[in-house]
């Protein structure tokens, strides 16, 4: 039943000396990784950070702090996910007239499937994650989520499915099937190699923390709001947060058993995907849209809410249309689960099936194009500043509307003949998730990123990263728009000489590919000389870019119990509303706050799950079992731990408070 | 207004701290609900692979409905006696509630080992998972709910152990309440099972 291979052995399963792979790229990059990792454990082990870290970091369950670990994921995740990028691009210039380029065709088909499946699951899931995790109980005025052992075990989980993907590099190889591996391609008689099994154990892996993080955010923000806060007085961005994560709940179990479907398939030899027994590989293709479709609104929505936030805190004003705002997302949330056949117009569904999914798409853009008016009006007679937040955001709306106006075009299933799996598509899809996803991410890093660390980023650099990124974008895709209406398909490695005219437009895409990698060069650096010049970019008030909601009302970074009392909420934009009227802060009468206390269970239980991910990639059944095994009774044991909370004594809390309180008088005496 | 009245108005100057597993029900509902949906996409894969036996058995073929129905009425009784546990449990009758959980611990293991059996003899008959789509489907749909019934057998005897030791606090008792929660909805999707795929397969 249980497949032997030729080389399979009880004690390593798979895994043999032929799973280190000998291409001298790969090797390099090895040396390369390896040589900074034993760098960084010297550093850390010699500046004693361990402990430190294990401490204040790994096992603590501040909603804030494992925030921000999100975000570092993410970050890492996108400069190996960018180095994929680029390889394809340079790729895609030098295999004309006759060369082979550099990268063979094995090694090729991995990097596009890795650039897709990082991009998605371990940068944009694990920033846009990261924001709502902070910035969502802030905004609420929560002192924490409802789980927060559950949070921190959720990012590990995440953690240990990149720690696999990473793995995949350097022992055996990731999956050649694109970032979907759609079966049979997928399926053991095509791919029996462990790429497959990399691909589906960490996307379960994290998927496990994706949708818990999920349940928690949801009880989060209808558990947890302050005393006052109907739901239409939340801010924009929790409103987002809130449907994203509903659709999180509702969709990741899809990707969950499809995966588990497609394991079964190449572990039990069953016939779900199989071309004989019965199978039926369009079945994966349908259900794995039914998840993939509304993934792409679960990584957009608390984007579309951080730019909701960014243009009335920039224009000074209220957001015009909050109620048309948060029903346009319930809209999107919902129609978002009845456009999943658009992605394969031409795989056989017939005229009307095609049809009522073509409309239900174009219906899409009607509550986005509503949101995108009510952004514009905002804006209009506005006292608008153009930080950097702004900039990205009005970057983002002319990006993103070419985007959203091609998607309507592949709407139409007539012109998705042509257009299906062209680059045109690929340009589409990078139009509106880099042009909406990423530079969200960035207006919310540029807009937050004083809240957490007490100091604003550096302008220069933050301009300098500004523009190369929004025209390398430009550069980069436009010429794929236009190859893609020539009809030139997607995925190509190399190009015969019939191409040899179309080859100037693969430069041009390079050189834009290496504008944005100017782009994240100069993003480092504003973070690097910020953090350096952290002093001079200091911001004491809290309250930097004259916020409107309640994670500005806190000081900056926040205390661990986020606000010494509670606030009451009266109106949609509390913190404006109580800067209106001039709420005193209370400066007395302070109480101890129950909190949550940190937990090692978190990494742990993740630690071990992702050795199980990893001996069930090779088969080690042996260890899988005892893994899993462990991780049962571990989590068994951790239940036994019934005191998981503590006080803050009051006079602490008095203490911090006292502080802040001086702090904020010497603000306003240089003021003055 | 004063200022002291406005800074009453505006934060909640005399807090209470909400109380512990405050949010767990709510929560566990969300996780069931996920849950669920593992569990519809299951029915879904059947209801499209279900009729394709590739030249193998149908479910006329496979199914005895006697052991079927001996199957089910085990479970079906689980959850009564799980119910009477939380009867007991709320009546502060920690014997009562223990007798009543082993009760539905022997239920929930009777049903395992019969759908083992039922499992046992399918694939000695050569209608094991690789035999056809149908059987896919069939084995992956009843093995994940054995899976869970698993698993709420192995939460059910940890908190055998938790009563034991710590007796009916609060936290024992949301524990409780949560594993009433998933053990009844098991025997909801054992219904659909039961319903779609014994009593209708063999009708067709």
């Amino acid at each position: 039943m249980i497949p032997t291979h030729s080389n399979w052995t009880p004690l390593l399963g798979r895994l043999g000396a032929d799973a280190i792979p000998t291409e001298p790229i790969v090797l390099v990059t090895f040396a390369a990784v390896a040589l900074g990792g034993a760098a960084l454990v010297a550093a850390l082990t010699y500046f004693r950070l361990w402990g430190y870290l294990w401490k204040e970091w790994f096992t603590s369950v501040d909603h804030k702090k494992i925030g921000i670990m999100y975000m570092i994921l993410g970050l890492v995740m996108f400069l190996r996910g960018f180095a994929d990028a680029i390889m394809i691009r340079s790729q895609q210039a030098l295999g004309f007239g006759g060369s082979d380029g550099y990268l063979n065709s094995h090694h090729f088909d991995q990097v596009f499937t890795a650039h897709g499946v990082i991009m998605i699951f371990f940068v944009a899931m694990p920033f846009v994650t990261g924001l709502m995790n902070y910035v969502v109980p802030l905004q609420i005025g929560a002192r924490d989520v409802s789980f927060p052992f559950l949070n921190n075990f959720s990012f590990w989980m995440t953690a240990g499915g990149a720690v696999l993907v990473m793995a995949s590099l350097f022992i055996g190889e990731f999956a050649r099937t694109g970032w979907l591996a759609y079966p049979p391609l997928s399926g053991l008689a095509y791919s029996p190699d462990v790429g497959v099994d990399y691909y589906i154990w960490s996307l379960q892996v994290a998927g496990v923390g994706t949708t818990l993080s999920g349940v928690n955010l949801i009880a989060t923000i209808v558990k947890l709001r302050a005393p006052g806060m109907k739901l239409m007085h939340m801010p924009v961005f929790t409103w987002t947060a809130l449907v994203t994560n509903i659709l999180i709940v509702a969709v990741f179990p899809v990707l969950t058993v499809v995966l588990a479907l497609l394991g079964l398939d190449r572990v039990f030899h069953t016939n779900f995907f199989t071309n004989d027994f019965g199978g039926s590989p369009m079945l994966y293709v349908n259900l794995i849209w039914i998840w993939g479709h509304p993934e792409v609104y679960i990584l957009v929505l608390p984007i579309f809410g951080v730019f909701s936030e960014v243009v009335s805190t920039f224009c000074s004003k209220r957001l015009f249309g909050y109620s048309s705002m948060v029903y346009a997302t319930c809209v999107i949330g919902i129609l978002s689960y009845i456009v999943w056949l658009h992605h394969f117009f031409t795989m056989g569904s017939g005229a009307s099936v095609n049809s009522f999914f073509g409309i239900s798409t174009m219906v899409i853009s009607i509550p986005t194009g509503a949101k995108l008016f009510n952004w514009l009006f905002t804006m209009f007679r506005g006292r608008i500043r153009y930080e950097l937040p702004m900039m990205w955001t009005v970057a983002f709306m002319l990006t993103f509307t070419i985007g959203g106006m091609t998607g309507v075009m592949m709407a139409v299933p007539a012109a998705d003949f042509v257009l299906h799996n062209s680059l045109f598509l690929i340009a589409h899809f990078h139009n509106v998730i880099i042009g909406g996803v990423v530079w969200g991410v960035f207006a919310a890093i540029n807009y937050w990123w004083p809240k957490a660390f007490g100091f604003k980023l550096n302008q220069f650099w933050g301009k300098v990263s500004f523009w190369c990124w929004v025209p390398g974008f430009w550069l980069a895709f436009t010429p794929l728009y236009i190859l893609g209406l020539m009809g030139v398909t997607r995925r190509m490695r190399v190009f015969d000489a019939s191409f040899d005219p179309l080859r100037i437009y693969y430069f041009v895409a390079l050189l834009g590919a290496l504008l944005i990698a100017a782009g994240i060069g100069a993003m480092l650096v504003q973070f690097a000389v910020s953090i350096w010049k952290r002093e001079e970019y200091k911001d004491v008030s809290g309250d930097p870019w004259g916020g409107r909601t309640l994670e500005w009302a806190t000081s900056s970074p926040p205390p661990e119990y986020n606000f010494a009392f509670t606030p009451k909420i009266h109106d949609i934009d509390a913190w404006a509303d109580m800067k209106a009227k001039g709420v005193a802060r209370p400066v007395e009468g302070f109480q101890a706050i129950l909190m949550p206390q940190g937990t090692w269970a978190g990494i742990v239980l993740a630690g071990i799950s992702t050795v199980c991910g990893f001996a069930l990639i090779w088969q080690v059944w042996w260890l899988a079992i005892a893994s899993f095994v462990t991780v049962v009774a571990t989590a068994i044991f951790h239940t036994f731990n019934y005191d998981r909370n503590f006080y803050i004594p009051a006079d602490h809390v008095a203490e911090v408070e006292a502080a802040r309180t001086a702090q904020l008088a010497a603000l306003e005496k240089g003021a003055a | 207004m004063s200022s002291a009245n406005l800074t009453e108005q505006y934060y909640d100057l005399h807090e209470h701290a909400h109380p512990d597993g405050y949010s767990t029900t709510l929560g566990f509902w969300i996780y069931l609900m996920s849950d669920c949906l593992i569990f519809g996409m299951l029915f879904a894969t059947y209801a499209v692979l279900g009729g394709n036996y590739a030249g193998g058995p149908a479910p006329k073929d496979l199914f005895e409905l006697p052991l079927v129905a001996l199957n089910t009425s085990l479970l079906l009784f689980s959850s009564i006696t799980y119910g009477f546990a939380m009867i007991a449990m709320q009546n502060g009758n920690k014997k009562g509630l223990t007798a009543w959980l082993l009760l539905t611990l022997m239920f929930g293991l009777g049903f395992l080992s019969i759908e083992l059996f039922e499992f046992h003899n399918l694939i000695e008959e050569g209608a094991g998972p690789q035999r056809s789509a149908f059987l896919s489907a069939f084995f992956t749909l009843v093995g994940t709910h054995g899976l869970h019934v698993t698993f709420g057998s192995i939460w059910l005897v940890t908190l055998l152990f938790q009563v034991n030791k710590h007796g009916l606090t609060d936290a024992n008792k949301r524990r409780l309440s949560c594993l009433s929660l998933f053990w009844h909805f098991l025997d909801v999707v054992w219904i659909g099972v039961f319903t779609f795929v014994y009593l209708m397969g063999v009708l067709r």
